[in-house]
Order: structure tokens, then C-alpha cells, then sequence
């Protein structure tokens, strides 16, 4: 038996198996992180930490003549969103109701879906995690003048990797306000303005809950890696005669190799 | 001793592929034992020879199952379709087809990166950067 608990919990095959499913659905579309950069793993939950290859300057050694550094890690950051399911919708399930009320689910996911986008692409110091806009060492390019700016915001972003040596194709990450207006948006003549982005970077336009403005990065591989320990997972934690509480799972780590492989974009003037 | 139950070259293979080889391997070196046990007690006499043997027979059909979980645990398309046909009552080759059936239209059924591995429970998401 796993951690997860799976066993304990007072759930039939098909109640998991629809658990499981639901929960793919509302994740899938937010791992904005996981379409732009490098995936690692799963290593599996006991993987608590990456190898730097590197030590720490301090010595640290309490005999003379001896020196001793301690080697620096990068440890994993385990995320848990709980969220409870009712055991009469379950039942429901289990006679083959397919409008089954998983709402709790829904904000579950969303959670953890924010959590890993903003761990990778912005910064999460209490983890230890520096995110791609932390790292980069460029200064974000000011997204003033509305939407329908972002062409040119984009082709700056992309020139400026061009002139660092840094090859596409290039990935953009959007933030909920800036995805929204960026797909609603034409520009003179009709043209959607989602196509004219497509083709500066050459590479995915994605949507990225829990990201403020937007990030244009490098997908050539070999910039930044995600390291999955375990991957996305739902386990049990207790129920009583109406609810079971459950929860989503995933231990994970995030490194910059090269930080001037991205640039930020700032969020929209409203 | 012999390495047969690499058919690539070791060297480069990852390390959890060849675990998964090693226990492929005596995975079928457990169901060859359980076959060969089968036979012997098929013509042997001797009540007490039969009786270690039975008792014999009995730790391959555990070894057996202890390497079919091991790596049902490492292949979710596997170990799905394993689900729909171990263990049911009726026809063992309808179960199949509509197992393997299932398994194919199921986008978590394969693990989402080489042979890393895979706790049972898992979303199955993995990377999803396009040619990782």
C-alpha cells in the first residue's frame, strides 16, 4: 500500500477511476509549466532532494587538518490541496450518474494548478524554488499601450534571446487577464492576434493561471527542468457518513540552468 | 553467469530498465518453476516427496505474484489491463480484448516518461511539452 491510502478509503473501482479522471480534466489545461520547459521523473516520493553537484564555501570541519563542506541540494517542495466528495454523489456515480458534483475538486486543482505556475515561473523563496522571471536577467519589458501591443512586446522579447544567443523556438506563458484579451483580440484587418504571436515565436501559446503578465522563454531544451519526486496524485485522507476528504498530491523542484533564456513581460494597464 | 535477459546492450540501457528486465526475467523463470513442479508432481508417488514439492510449489506461485506486482506497479497500461482480465469470473478472452481495448482509449494508460516509477495512484500527467 502506498502513502496515498488509496485502500482505506470507503471508494469503489469505478468511484477512483471517476475521481482520477475528473481530476486529470481540471489539471490538464493549467500546467502551463509543464509545455514550456523540461519535465524530470517522476522519481517517486521517497526522491527528496537534486543533486547541485556543488558544496557549500564553509568550512565546517571540527578537526584541524581536515576540511569539510557540506554539498548543496536542491529539496523537493511537496504540494497537498485537500477537497472533499459526498459519499451520496459517489453512490451516484457508482449507478452510473454522470453529473456527479466534484466542486470541491474543481478548487483543489486550481490551487495546486497556481502553485506549481507560480513555483516555475515566478518565484516561491519559502521553497527555496526561483522561478524563470526571478532568474532572468532581463529587465521585463513594460506592457503599456493596451493588447494590442503584445506583437511587438513579443518580437522585443524574442530579439532580445536572438542577440544573447539564446535559439527558439520560444514558448509564451499568459496570465488569465492577458490570455483572455490576447484570444479576443484582432488586430486591423481581422487578423487574430493569437495567430500573428504564434508566428514570431514559432513555438505554443499557453495558459497560465497564477502568472502576473506574461513570460516569452526558450523551448530549445536543456534551460529549465522540472523535477517531478511524485507526480500528480489523489490520496485519502478521512471520512465520515456523508463525506470522504481526499486530496491532490505532488512533490516536485525547479531549476534555472540558463536565466537569460527568458524575459518577463509586465502585466497589462488596465 | 549469463546476462540473456538484456536483449540491447546493457551498457546502454538505464539503470530501471534493467531492473524491469531482471524481474521480466524471473518473472518467467518462476512460471517455468511453477510448470516444471506441475509435472513432477504429475507423476511422482512418494506421498512425502509430494508433499515438499506441493509445499515448494506453493513460494514460486508467491514469487510469481510478488514479480508480477513489482512490475504491474511500473506499467499502468499494464497494469490496467491486468485489472480487467485477473481475478473475474467468465470468458478470460472477452475480458481481454475489452481490457486492452479500454488500456488504448485511456490517454493516462502509459507511464509519461521512459520506465521512472510510477506510484500506484498517480495522475499519470507527466511532461507535457510537446516531443518530451
Amino acid at each position: 500500500m502506498s502513502h496515498l491510502l488509496r485502500e482505506h478509503a470507503p471508494i469503489t473501482e469505478t468511484g477512483w477511476k471517476t475521481i482520477d479522471e475528473e481530476a486529470r480534466e481540471r489539471l490538464l489545461p493549467g500546467l502551463a509549466g509543464r509545455r514550456l520547459v523540461d519535465f524530470s521523473g517522476p522519481h517517486g516520493w521517497e526522491y527528496s532532494a537534486t543533486n547541485l553537484g556543488r558544496v557549500e564555501d564553509d568550512d565546517v570541519s571540527p578537526i584541524k587538518g581536515v576540511e569539510a563542506n557540506r554539498r548543496v541540494v536542491l529539496p523537493l517542495v511537496e504540494l497537498r490541496a485537500r477537497f472533499t466528495v459526498s459519499r451520496e454523489e459517489l453512490r451516484a456515480g457508482d449507478r452510473g450518474a454522470e453529473d456527479i458534483d466534484f466542486d470541491a475538486l474543481d478548487i483543489a486543482a486550481q490551487s495546486i494548478v497556481e502553485a506549481e505556475n507560480l513555483a516555475v515561473f515566478h518565484s516561491w523563496p519559502k521553497a527555496g524554488v526561483d522561478g524563470i522571471g526571478e532568474c532572468s536577467p532581463h529587465d521585463a519589458i513594460h506592457s503599456d499601450g493596451g493588447v494590442e501591443k503584445y506583437p511587438a512586446h513579443v518580437a522585443r522579447a524574442v530579439e532580445l534571446l536572438l542577440r544573447k544567443g539564446i535559439a527558439g523556438p520560444y514558448g509564451l506563458a499568459l496570465g488569465r487577464e492577458q490570455y483572455t484579451r490576447v484570444v479576443e483580440s484582432a488586430e486591423h484587418g481581422g487578423y487574430p492576434l493569437l495567430d500573428h504571436l504564434r508566428k514570431i515565436l514559432e513555438g505554443p501559446i499557453v495558459w497560465a493561471p497564477g502568472v502576473k503578465g506574461a513570460v516569452v522563454l526558450s523551448m530549445r531544451g536543456g534551460d529549465f527542468n522540472f523535477v517531478s519526486g511524485q507526480d500528480l496524485s489523489v490520496g485519502y485522507e478521512s471520512h465520515d457518513s456523508d463525506t470522504v476528504t481526499l486530496y491532490l498530491e505532488e512533490s516536485f523542484s525547479f531549476r534555472v540552468l540558463t536565466p537569460e533564456a527568458a524575459v518577463p513581460i509586465s502585466p497589462l494597464e488596465s | 553467469m549469463g546476462f540473456d535477459q538484456y536483449h540491447e546492450p546493457p551498457q546502454e540501457l538505464p539503470e530501471e530498465t534493467r531492473t524491469f528486465a531482471r524481474l521480466c526475467a524471473s518473472l518467467t523463470e518462476e512460471a517455468e518453476a511453477i510448470g516444471w513442479y506441475e509435472q513432477r508432481l504429475a507423476v511422482e508417488r512418494d506421498p512425502e516427496a509430494r508433499g515438499v514439492m506441493a509445499d515448494a510449489v506453493g513460494e514460486e506461485y508467491k514469487h510469481f505474484c510478488m514479480d508480477l506486482e513489482f512490475l504491474l506497479r511500473r506499467k499502468p497500461k499494464w497494469r490496467e489491463i491486468a485489472q480487467g482480465v485477473l481475478l473475474r469470473e467468465g470468458d478470460i478472452v472477452e475480458h481481454g480484448e475489452a481490457a486492452e481495448a479500454a488500456a488504448g482509449d485511456s490517454a493516462s494508460a502509459e507511464a509519461p516518461s521512459s520506465e521512472l516509477p510510477v506510484l500506484a495512484g498517480t495522475l499519470g500527467i507527466g511532461s507535457l511539452k510537446e516531443g518530451q
